[in-house]
């Protein structure tokens, strides 16, 4: 049966209801239609996955417009593939999470708040799905126009304005960017299928066009993804909007860019010979792995709490391009791998932020330095949180690292594990940092590199009431995603089941015979994988060491040190520079981005033939 | 079909970044937005041109009749939805920013750094 469009339907159906109800609508009411729609869409985003789990792909055609013999789609499609699945059933359990989780967080909820959330997740939902160029750009948008509402949900003060306002300039930019793209593939090809225009393009001889239009298109997803330069927006508006928001944006928005990205790559761009590979894969690359050091750095600075993990998922978003930049199965394996374990983990930890606020009224590292002592059950559930995303083995995010450190390595690139745990272990370091101060009171309340940063935050804690004992629907969400994220590593053969999913995620000519001509082919074989390797262990090993040591010298150091020494003016000195960078202001951000283009433009313009 | 229309398109749009890069005001920005949007409108438009060829409406004209490209039209007003969502919400966002801030110069909205 049609399970693809319902998975869509329903959740836009009850945000229709709840938003037609208004204030007529109880809370309580609100709170059982919305997760109900939410859960419901987790079941049927489950029931596709489960359907297409062993490298399937089922192709649902709208209004029954199945393509004309010789291959012309006229109609526009859904094709699921396991890695969408996938990724759509995680932003379901997400969003069913989060409602879950808001339901004591907000004490006092506009009915529009569930609305908005519904319709946020049936644009996430549609973007895995499409297979459609153009209706991805319009779920694109239709997942970006919540968001952008949700973020300045607190309209009420001043950050979450700002947050807003960047959030969707930036975005809305690189949407523009993308459309620009898919216009100039429309022209050569007179085709928006995915499908049609990969079989189109890739019987044609070499075309700059066709790099421009690449460029613009993959623009808007890196925008979305927070690739540097383009990751401005990211931390603006994590830090402004609500927790159970954030568990959205950083658990799975961020990473449906990179699913945008890899998805046109792979279906429509793979075949074309004006797209030289070398010149792409060191392009993205390079882009992946300065993000993944610039987000570890910036953590590293942060005292915001939330700000903080948002600069922690700019550094694993890096990690995610470099891997799908390797263009290899075993990379995009790991990478898809790798963000399920991330979001669920990330998830937890802003849910256990907020509890952290709901209990102790501030989301400010230093302020709340030791006084978590008494919080032990959401401690603990914060440093673990830690732990794992400094990928601790054999845990999810460990499992999803080592297969894209092995696609690097096959690939000749030996240095990018070692610069994978220097990300690594900065972000996990900072959250870790936070976590054994706020948690167990250790060291000094103040880091060195914030010594000059005292800015005022002036932020109303997000809930209010009983402060005296944690909800249970606040913690067992949070546990619950945690331990989805640990379990993920554990899974036997789970590694074989994702590298087929990847293998069928890159044949090009396997998705468009089914897609055009309805042609089912052979399946993937599954690849018999020995498990992570030795020099995985000792990676992952060092990032957790790495990460503890980091923590440990950002809270203790200051006391040992007696005087400031030329190497800690340069590091402050440079640390108030890469601060100053992220200056909150919406006219660097969009210079930033028109440069990014230009980078991009030019560093794989450069290699046509 | 002449290449003037892709250059129009290219310059409104390096012409709307620029003003957005430049601006001292929230609302000129905001409208600097949907210039570059327009960008897109001109792209859309120019690539479904075809000379000498009527609207896409077959009422009283043979089907077999030379008519531009209704596909890419059916995409620009698409994008005009798109416009008009966006850009209500930002307006919204620069009254509040006016109530919150009391300005709408976006150098002074500084409550995020860093």
């Amino acid at each position: 049966m049609a399970v693809a469009p319902l998975a869509i339907v329903v959740p836009i159906l009850a945000a229709c209801l709840l938003i037609a109800g208004g204030k007529h609508v109880p809370r309580r009411l609100a709170d059982l239609v919305a997760l109900g729609a939410a859960a419901a869409t987790a079941v049927l985003c489950a029931i596709l996955l489960g359907r297409v789990w062993h490298g399937h792909l089922e192709v649902y055609w709208f209004g029954g417009w199945h393509p004309r013999p010789h291959g012309i789609a006229l109609g526009i499609d859904l094709a699921v593939e396991p890695i969408g699945a996938g990724a759509a059933t995680l932003a379901a359990v997400l969003m069913t999470a989060a409602l879950l989780y808001s339901q004591r967080y907000f004490e006092a909820v506009a009915p529009f708040f569930h609305g908005l959330m519904l319709v946020f997740l049936a644009g996430m939902v549609g973007f895995a799905l499409s297979g459609d160029l153009f209706n991805m750009f319009v779920f694109f948008e239709l997942m970006s126009v919540p968001a952008y509402a949700l973020t300045g949900y607190k309209v009420e003060e001043r950050g979450p304005l700002q947050g807003a306002l960047g959030f969707a300039i930036t975005n809305s930019l690189g949407a523009f960017l993308t459309l620009s793209g898919i216009a100039l593939l429309y022209g050569p090809t007179g085709a928006l299928n995915l499908a049609q225009i990969g079989a189109s393009l890739a019987g044609h001889h070499p075309d700059a066009l066709v790099i421009v239009a690449f460029v613009l298109v993959i623009t808007g997803f890196l925008v979305k993804a927070a690739a540097v330069p383009f990751h401005f927006w990211l931390a603006d508006a994590h830090a402004t909007a609500p927790v159970p928001v954030c568990v959205l944006f950083s658990g799975i928005m961020v990473q449906l860019g990179l699913l945008g990205v890899a998805r046109v790559y792979w279906t429509v761009f793979s075949g074309q010979p004006a797209l030289h590979a070398p010149a792409l894969v060191h392009t993205l690359l390079a882009l992946g792995v300065v993000t993944a050091l610039v987000g570890g750095v910036m953590a590293f600075l942060e005292r915001h709490l939330k700000r903080l993990l948002a600069f922690s998922t700019i550094s694993h978003t890096g990690m995610f391009l470099a891997g799908i930049a390797l263009l290899h199965a075993h990379g995009t394996a790991g990478v898809a791998l790798f963000v399920a374990a991330h979001g669920l983990t990330k998830g937890a930890l802003f849910m256990v932020i907020g509890i952290t606020s709901h209990r102790l009224g501030s989301v400010d590292e230093v302020e709340l330095h030791g006084r978590g002592r008494g919080l032990w059950a959401t401690g603990s559930l914060f440093i673990v949180g830690a732990l794992a995303l400094a990928s601790l083995p054999p845990f999810g995010a460990f499992a999803g690292k080592s297969l894209i450190e092995e696609a690097a390595s096959g690939r000749g690139f030996h240095w990018i594990a070692p610069v994978f745990v220097l990300g690594s272990a900065l972000a996990a370091g900072a959250i870790l940092r936070a976590g054994l101060g706020i948690f167990l009171g250790l060291g000094e309340a103040r880091p060195p590199a914030m010594e000059q940063e005292a800015e005022a935050e002036t932020e109303t804690p997000e809930t209010k009431g009983s402060v005296s004992r944690t909800p249970a629907v606040m913690l067992v969400p949070a546990t619950l995603l945690l331990a989805g994220g640990l379990a993920l590593g554990l899974i036997p053969h789970i590694d074989a089941a994702f590298e087929r999913a990847a293998v069928r995620f890159q044949d090009r000519a396997a998705y468009a015979a089914q897609v055009l001509h309805g042609h089912a082919t052979a399946l993937p074989s599954a690849h018999v994988t020995s498990g992570p390797a030795t020099s995985s262990y000792l990676y992952g090993a060092a990032a957790v060491i790495g990460a503890v040591a980091f923590a440990l010298a950002a809270l203790y150091l200051p006391r040992v040190r007696g005087r400031v020494t030329v190497l800690s003016r340069a590091g402050t000195g440079a640390a108030r520079l890469m601060r100053a960078w992220h200056s909150g202001h919406i006219g660097d951000y969009a210079t930033w981005l028109a440069v990014g283009v230009v980078i991009l433009g030019w560093s794989l313009g450069a290699a046509i033939p | 079909m002449s290449v003037y229309p892709y250059i129009v398109a290219g310059w409104i749009m390096v012409v709307g970044f620029f003003g957005i890069a430049r601006s001292r005001n929230l609302v000129h920005l905001i409208l600097c937005v949907s210039v570059v949007q327009s960008a897109t409108y001109v792209l859309l438009l120019a690539i479904g041109f075809r000379d000498h060829a009527t609207a896409p409406i077959f009422q009283g004209v043979a089907p077999t009749a030379r008519a531009v490209d209704p596909v890419v039209q059916s995409l620009t007003l698409t994008d005009v939805v798109v416009e008009a969502t966006v850009v209500a919400l930002l307006l919204a966002l620069a009254v509040d920013a006016v109530k919150r801030f009391g300005t709408l110069d976006p150098q002074d909205l500084r409550a995020l750094k860093g």
